[in-house]
């Protein structure tokens, strides 16, 4: 086993579900596209900018991860320093590029933390496992230390946060309204999504999963191991790097370094470890179950015990959960909340056909 | 953690009654609804829990014994968040919309970053937020940033009343000349917040200004305290919050720093600060908008009505009450208080609205005579708020450690606003224009 996030055996059904799941599978993803879609229409203001559209980003970075962990097997700690290099290089453009039409600068973005992706990615040609992890926590910390030194990155500002100047989108602010940025943000994460589910699908991806299955193995079968690992620290980091940006723009308004330090990396690997790695659904599952539990629990309290509960004991409760949770997903199933559902679901179909 | 177990059990217990309770205050109509983004957990819940404790009593002390701000009682809900401005943003958007049809008249922030995070929201949602003593600088000016209130004194003040106190230590502005002044900063925003004016005042007065970084969270600084020692400072400004503080201190006085010398800034002289430092604090100063103590004619009231009778949010009042973060939150709660009065004055004596909270701040007036009525003369100064004019106050004092207490040895301390205002002027006018904002008319 080459790396930590490494699987033992290759999981097929990862790779596009085959057989007769299938027609099942797309009517379920279309009824999903079109709730998606509604949410604005049918849900207040509050669910569409504080819940659904936070977890579509952070699933967006949990795909970034995932396509670096889950599918190349390099394990990383680093998403959130990505992710603050995505939302700089948006700022940066804005301000002193002058670029401000927003899917633009978005992508700019985006390619140029896939550039940064690939810088860092360089080490894992050499070290492996444990080592990268490595690596990629310097990422991490050295953005974090760099965005504060240098005041160019906010614009020499007193205070080093961001928030970008009014930025057209075809003659609309995409600082106004919540529903032009909960849009938005659906169509960026629905077409970068269905990008990365093909290039899964493609000789990359199962380029990528024999490399995380057996390195060597990959090699001799005659795999370009470096072209291929360094192509998934871009292409992670790329995926990062507009998820930050969403992140910091779109979700929170103004941002600063805090936003992505190393509890984000954290968050974002807890995304993927709870929801499935190798798995494209289970990183919006996996961010949904982590960002929205907390908000359940805070909420049910309020509603049953009432306000005599301190906040901060809830919140240790939090983190107490969410441990326990890691642990026991990690010892019983590595594969996620994405696997559990899918059993369940063949279960269901066995069931109904046995009716039947 | 048993003690948060006894807190669970005890709430459980508890919880009834007090949905009974709110049931009923909620049933005249009569609750404004505020919403406190705290935390409780975290690097910063030390401070923070004396804080909101400060500021929850005071809103007791008005609920239970003045029967609400004319007759409209607080109904306060908490949201954690860790002092993490992605949490606040989630607790603003839950709470702007206020609770029970009461609307929500102001947030208070409890933290520089989450009003930076929220300034453009609210300015959306026409909410004001409430960050006395901290938020960025340059909202003062009320004209362009309209729901934003660094009451008190903002940042550019801060480094201000640092060099006027300095000053007087050392005897007139005439003798900083050539004197060198070492400002060892928290390395963030916070702590680089009072270099603008730094620079300009050591232009005006001809002194030396150093600034030296410590990374977060500062627990060792041996190499940074070797630096300053090079620098044979004159004076030395501490910009830490947290651990950097004690740490700090104490690793001074380990290089034969005077620490007579030192003076910190507002979020650096509580208690919680001095205690680790031990001997080495004696005799270190701070810049206090909020001085420590309870000798004030308002914790007497706080005293018999909230301690006494068991309803304090501390955890142990025995120790914390009267240390300055409460008081900070009793100071806090009372501004917001005041703006409600005046703002009833105006629109009638019921819940308001986040736009009529701005005119009751905005036409805030709080005079020695109100202050002595307040039993705040000596912890609150005098303000005057205006729309131009969100800082009202721009004065501190400065206050002593003595091993086991503040003392207070100066009065208030005005900031050179001749220096100060153009400074804030400008980076004002730089937020307009990159933001294209229009600055509010006022007549």
């Amino acid at each position: 086993m080459n790396s930590v996030g490494a699987k033992p055996t290759p999981d097929l059904n990862a790779i596009g579900q085959a057989g007769s799941g299938r027609g099942t599978q797309s009517w379920a993803f279309l009824a999903l596209l079109a709730a998606l879609v509604l949410v604005p229409l049918i849900t207040t203001e509050y669910v569409t900018q504080v819940v659904v559209l936070p977890v579509l980003v952070l699933g967006l970075a949990g795909l970034g991860l995932n396509i670096l962990t889950g599918y190349a097997g390099q394990i990383s700690l680093g998403s959130g320093g990505f992710m603050a290099v995505g939302a700089y290089a948006a700022y940066v453009l804005a301000i002193h590029g002058g670029i401000t039409f927003f899917p633009l600068t978005l992508l700019l973005a985006g390619v140029i933390a896939g550039l940064v992706g690939w810088v860092f990615g360089l080490p894992s040609i050499r070290i492996k496992g444990f080592y990268v992890m490595v690596t990629s926590l310097a990422a991490q910390f050295f953005f974090e230390w760099l965005f504060l030194k240098f005041p160019w990155f906010y614009n020499y500002g007193d205070v080093p946060t961001i928030s970008l100047p009014p930025m057209g989108l075809f003659g609309l602010d995409i600082n106004g309204s919540y529903v032009i940025k909960y849009y938005f943000t659906l169509a960026f994460v629905v077409a970068l999504t269905w990008m990365a589910s093909n290039l899964i699908k493609s000789h990359v991806g199962r380029n990528w999963m024999a490399i995380r299955d057996m390195d060597t193995a990959a090699g001799v079968i005659g795999i370009d191991s470096k072209k291929y690992k360094a192509l998934a620290f871009t292409i992670s980091a790329f995926y990062l790097g507009i998820a930050g940006a969403l992140w910091g723009f779109i979700f929170l308004g103004t941002t600063s370094v805090g936003s992505f330090q190393i509890d984000r990396s954290f968050q974002i690997l807890f995304i993927i470890i709870i929801g499935g790695m190798s798995s494209i659904r289970g990183n919006y599952i996996g961010a949904a179950f982590i960002f929205l539990l907390p908000l359940v629990i805070d909420y049910f309290a309020k509603t049953f015990i009432g306000d005599t509960v301190s906040p901060g004991v809830l919140s240790n409760f939090q983190k107490f959960l969410f441990g326990a949770l890691i642990i026991i997903f990690l010892i019983k199933e590595p594969d996620g909340i994405d696997k559990l559902l899918r059993q369940l679901m063949g279960r269901v179909r066995r069931w109904g056909r046995k009716r039947a | 953690m048993s003690k948060h177990f006894t807190s669970i059990a005890a709430a459980v217990a508890i919880a009834a009654s007090s949905i009974m309770s709110t049931g009923v205050a909620l049933a005249d109509g009569m609750t404004q609804y505020v919403p406190l983004f705290v935390y409780r957990t975290g690097p910063y819940a030390s401070s923070g829990s004396l804080w909101f404790a400060g500021e929850r009593d005071y809103f007791t002390y008005i609920n239970e014994v003045e029967g609400g701000v004319n007759g409209v009682k607080f109904a306060i809900e908490e949201f954690e968040t860790e002092y993490n401005p992605d949490r606040a943003v989630e607790a603003y958007e839950r709470s702007k919309g206020g609770k029970d049809g009461s609307p929500t008249a102001f947030i208070m922030t409890h933290s520089t970053p989450a009003t930076y995070a929220l300034m453009d929201r609210a300015r959306e949602d026409k909410i004001p937020l409430f960050d006395p003593a901290g938020g960025p600088s340059e909202s003062k000016n009320g004209l362009v940033f309209p729901y934003v209130f660094p009451l008190l004194l903002t940042f550019y003040g801060q480094g201000s009343v640092a060099v006027n106190f300095i000053a007087e230590e050392f005897g007139g502005f005439e003798n900083l000349k050539g004197k060198k002044i070492v400002t060892v900063y928290h390395d963030s925003g916070y702590g680089r917040a009072s270099q603008p004016v730094m620079t300009k005042l050591a232009e005006k007065y001809g002194f030396i200004d150093v600034q030296i970084p410590v990374a977060h969270p500062g627990s060792e600084q041996t190499a940074i305290w070797r630096q300053v020692r090079a620098e044979k400072p004159d004076y030395v400004v501490l910009r830490t919050w947290g651990v950097m503080t004690p740490v700090g201190i104490k690793t001074a006085k380990r290089f034969g720093i005077d620490t007579t010398r030192m003076l910190g800034d507002v979020w650096a002289g509580s208690r919680a600060d001095m205690i680790p430092a031990g001997d080495a604090a004696i005799g270190y100063n701070a810049i206090a908008p909020y001085p420590g103590g309870s000798d004030f004619d308002v914790h007497a009231k706080l005293k018999e009505h909230v301690i006494d009778k068991g309803l304090s949010n501390l955890e142990n009042s025995d120790a914390d009450f009267g240390a300055v973060f409460y008081n900070v939150g009793v100071v806090n709660a009372a501004l917001a208080v005041e703006g409600m009065r005046i703002a009833m004055e105006k629109f009638g004596n019921r819940p308001l609205t986040g736009e009529e909270m701005l005119w009751g701040l905005e036409n805030m007036t709080i005079d020695a005579a109100r202050l002595e009525e307040l039993g705040m003369t000596g912890l609150l100064q005098e303000l005057k708020v205006t729309p131009q004019d969100h800082e009202g106050g721009g004065a501190a004092r400065v206050q002593e450690w003595t091993g086991n207490g503040w003392n207070l040895v100066s009065d208030w301390i005005a900031v050179d606003d001749s220096v100060v205002d153009p400074l804030i002027e400008a980076k004002a006018a730089e937020y307009a224009a990159e933001q294209g904002i229009t600055p509010r008319v006022v007549d």
